[in-house]
């Protein structure tokens, strides 16, 4: 039996199969994954780690809490040897399948997941014709350069290929020296690549009705929205304004934890976001996608006249959409959306949304992102 | 065989050694991988050509994280066949591999000697190859997803076998049909002996009549009943009489056969592991290591050996107990008058120089598994030298915690998770439940809880083969429950639990 090569494209056949298979669950529970947002907090740099209890191989057999055991170490009566949890309880690894199967995959696979699922289009980036940047890229090889580049089994080859040819190759004696003309070098190419940038600036209205469960709608529906942008741009950044009646910078954790009271001023967001926009985000050079979250009770009708005309003048021209969420909360009139449909109902770049609870999530997910812009 | 020159050396000096010692195996061939084709190999339970299905997949990038993560690692794969092949993972230092082949050459002993292997199928490289070739042909006729999904529900009721069938025969093979055709017979009451002037009294004719309509009726009873006895081995009894395509069939028998070749090694896992560290310990420490490799062995060896609490390590208590009786019989610290000895100082230095220790375990490897084992040799003295405990969970902290080191109630812990290999003990105890051909089963409730999901989702599958309504009887927290499987949803119903009398009775039909 030959334990060689072909072996390994057997397993690589049943690789893809499963992950086949762990790709359409979690596509099949993707709506439940949103609702409850429970990727939140399992995401790393680059991978989701997803429980899929659901994928083994149900038995008729007895669970491990049920069953107990025998171990074999130190300790008193009453000692505790290990908690449920993280590690499924001690006996995991004694017995198969203890263990709740966590499968990884990239947030890119996630996004398409996303994409796919809520048929979202592509996001087309604006200006990216415009925008350009140069990349060097070792892809070439010359035969002139320094010697720090030389490229060491090229330079072997040709010094092979010679001495062969030459006859000075003895095969007993298998010296290889090359000489100048053997040496190869590597070298770059300048390639020119399109760059896609964008900013995310979060909103969120902080004041005394917005409650944890308003929060938690926003960061989950946030969380969403970062996977999707993420997937479209190489070059995303986040900034995060909280106001109440004043407006402020402040950095993620402190956006969805902060809590004060207090009136709200709309306009004081819109205004600090206008100008984060002209200091550093110039929409020659970034895709621009401020997303303002609040429980649509403005502080009079003043304040929502000079948002309706900063978002007319200024924002809407700057930016390549501007999503409004409005979350339900038991306080407010909530009037502030239906300002915003009333006024600014011709331009195409405003999204509103309302998310009444967590269910509208997804709904709420595709109004904004399914443009495609 | 694809060893370099010397490991091919090391290997026929350990081998030497092994059957110089008195071990007795097939031949075994070694073969050097590399890592990924280990857990390639592992991932298919030793087969490299295993049929193809996803969970091989599934089990080979959980085994290539682990070894990504430095988690784990795979020393050493045996696989029990004729010749037994045993993977080497190349790379490995030079002692680790003296350690591997020491410790295969045990496995390799046991597979050839150990009563409970003597049914396996030692051609079981080519068995698989067999398998998956058929598994091939019928997803080319079938589809994949078809052929898959099948697989899928099988696979759940791959622990519902008779793990002693292949020592006992239960009864005489028997088709529905047989039973059909056999000759009904008028049933007679039994008549007492009498004077005839007493005939009337002593056997009234009323009395005899409803006799004879009581038998009738219970012959009725048993004619309609189907298993005539409870039936252990569903996979078995599905294959035979499921509405089922003869590509179905034909999954289930490979289904079937896979689990009864793996149910032995389940069923020994103790002795084996403990086996063969015996061995290569032994091997290792009195004939094959340099003094340069000591500390890499002891290394790891003491790795091998290594306990956490909580969980039973088989290699660690194997080779303990192996050791422990290998002793005991050396001195003679067995039998009546060692028993009925009193004086503990006595009994601790006893030592009659018997001499019988190696005799003894060379006979235990060949007639005990892990039960038997178990339950003959493991003493209190053992129980506390070993520390053993048995733990529970503790519902109101959420923590696993140490209930008692008493010894008969460790040992009686010990013996019920390897009991029918820690499986619950299922029948099926009716075919034509409520005349309506749906299947029955019956979950002997031996003080633990199904899982109950799990219980919910195998009784789907189980359902889709047998393709009319199936039925589980258990316990759940204490009370009776019939789970119910209708096509579409399962369903629960508070039920009377009878105590029913143990095992098949006698099979005198």
């Amino acid at each position: 039996m030959n334990a060689g090569g072909f072996m390994v494209h057997r397993i690589e056949k049943d690789s893809t199969r499963f992950k086949q298979i762990v790709r359409s669950r979690i596509r099949k529970d993707l709506r439940k994954y949103i609702t409850r947002g429970e990727l939140i907090g399992r995401k790393g740099k680059y991978l989701v780690s997803i429980p899929l209890p659901q994928i083994e191989t149900p038995r008729f057999r007895y669970g491990p809490k049920e069953r107990g055991g025998v171990g074999q170490g130190e300790g008193e009566k009453g000692a505790v040897i290990g908690s449920e949890g993280a590690a499924a309880g001690p006996g995991a690894g004694d017995q198969p399948g203890e263990h709740i199967l966590e499968v990884d995959i990239t947030l890119d696979e996630l996004a398409e997941l996303l994409g796919e699922e809520l048929q979202l289009p592509n996001i087309e980036p604006r200006g990216a014709s415009r925008i350009v940047a140069e990349k060097d890229r070792y892809s070439q090889i010359r035969r002139s350069g320094p010697e720090s580049l030389r490229h060491f089994k090229r330079t072997f080859k040709e010094a092979l290929k010679r001495q062969i040819a030459s006859g000075t190759y003895d095969p007993d004696n298998p010296v290889i020296i090359p000489v100048r003309e053997d040496k190869r070098y590597r070298s770059w190419k300048t390639a020119y690549k399109p760059e896609s940038n964008a900013v995310i600036i979060y909103m969120m209205d902080v004041s005394g009705s917005m409650g944890a469960e308003q929060k938690e709608m926003v960061r989950i529906e946030a969380f969403w929205i970062d996977t999707w942008l993420q997937h479209n741009y190489k070059n995303l950044e986040r900034r995060y304004i909280v106001h109440d009646a004043a407006a402020r910078e402040v950095d993620e954790d402190t956006f969805y934890h902060l809590r004060e009271s207090g009136g709200t001023r709309i306009s004081s967001a819109y205004n600090l976001c206008n100008q984060m926009i002209d200091a550093h985000y110039s929409p020659e050079e970034w895709n621009i996608y401020p997303f303002h979250f609040s429980d649509g009770d403005n502080w009079g009708s003043d304040d929502t006249q000079g948002c309706i005309n900063l978002l007319r003048d200024e924002l809407l021209k700057k930016v390549n959409m501007f999503c409004y969420g409005q979350v339900k909360s038991a306080y407010g009139s909530g009037k502030f959306i239906k300002d915003l449909q009333e006024s600014l109902d011709e331009e195409e770049n405003l999204i509103t949304s309302e998310i009444n609870s967590k269910d509208e999530i997804v709904d709420s997910i595709r109004a904004f992102l399914g443009k495609g812009k | 065989m694809n060893l370099t020159p010397e490991l091919n050396y090391i290997r026929d000096e350990i081998e030497g050694y092994a059957r110089g010692y008195g071990l007795d195996f097939f031949n075994v061939i070694f073969e050097l991988v590399e890592f990924d084709e280990m857990n390639e190999i592992a991932a298919y339970g030793g087969f490299p050509t295993r049929y193809p299905h996803w969970r091989w997949g599934m089990e080979y990038e959980r085994l290539s994280k682990g070894y990504a993560y430095g988690l784990q690692k795979i020393y050493e794969m045996v696989v029990n066949n004729d010749p037994c092949y045993a993977y080497l993972l190349r790379g490995n230092a030079l002692v680790d591999q003296k350690i591997v082949m020491a410790h295969v050459f045990g496995h390799a002993d046991f597979f050839k000697n150990n009563y409970w292997f003597s049914r396996t199928n030692r051609k079981m490289m080519d068995e698989m190859a067999n398998h998956a070739t058929r598994v091939r042909r019928h997803i080319a006729r079938y589809g994949r997803e078809k052929v898959e999904r099948f697989i899928d529900q099988a696979l759940s009721l791959d622990n519902l076998i008779d793990y002693h069938a292949p020592f006992i025969r239960r009864k005489e093979e028997k088709s529905k049909r047989d039973l059909e055709e056999q000759e009904e017979e008028e049933p007679h009451a039994r008549r007492l002996r009498s004077k005839p002037y007493m005939e009337s009294f002593i056997n009234p004719a009323a009395a005899l009549r409803e006799e004879e309509q009581r038998m009738r009726q219970k012959a009725k009873q048993k004619k309609r009943s189907f298993p005539e006895e409870p039936e252990r081995d569903v996979l078995h009894f599905l294959q035979q009489n499921a509405p089922l395509e003869r590509w179905e069939q034909d999954i289930l028998s490979i289904i079937r056969e896979e689990s009864y070749y793996y149910s032995p090694q389940a069923q020994t896992k103790i002795m084996n592991e403990g086996w063969a560290v015996y061995w290569h310990s032994r091997i290792m420490t009195e004939k094959a290591l340099l003094d340069s490799e000591v500390i890499d062995y002891a290394d790891h060896h003491s790795g091998t050996l290594g306990v956490r609490p909580g969980v039973i390590n088989p290699y660690k208590i194997g080779v303990e107990l192996f050791r422990d009786i290998e002793d005991r019989w050396n001195k003679g610290k067995f039998g009546k008058e060692y028993a009925e000895c009193d004086d503990l100082d006595e009994k601790r230095h006893w030592d009659k120089k018997l001499g019988l220790g190696r005799k003894k375990i060379f006979e235990v490897r060949r007639i005990h598994n892990d039960v038997t084992f178990i339950d003959s040799f493991i003493t209190p003295e053992f129980c506390e030298a070993q520390k053993l405990f048995i733990y529970g969970f503790d519902k109101s902290t959420g923590n696993y915690v140490i209930l008692d080191r008493d010894f008969d109630k460790v040992k009686q812990k010990l013996l019920f998770t390897l009991t029918n290999c820690g499986q619950p003990r299922i029948a099926i105890t009716d075919a034509n439940y409520k005349n309506r051909g749906e299947l029955y089963l019956k979950h002997r409730h031996e003080g633990v809880d199904l899982k109950h999901d799990y219980a919910r989702d195998t009784l789907k599958n189980l359902g889709a083969i047998w393709r009319r309504p199936v039925h589980i009887e258990t316990i759940v927290e204490g009370k009776g429950k019939l789970l119910s499987y209708d096509g579409k949803d399962v369903s629960e119903e508070n039920i009377k639990v009878r105590k029913e009398e143990e095992g098949p009775k006698d099979g005198s039909s």
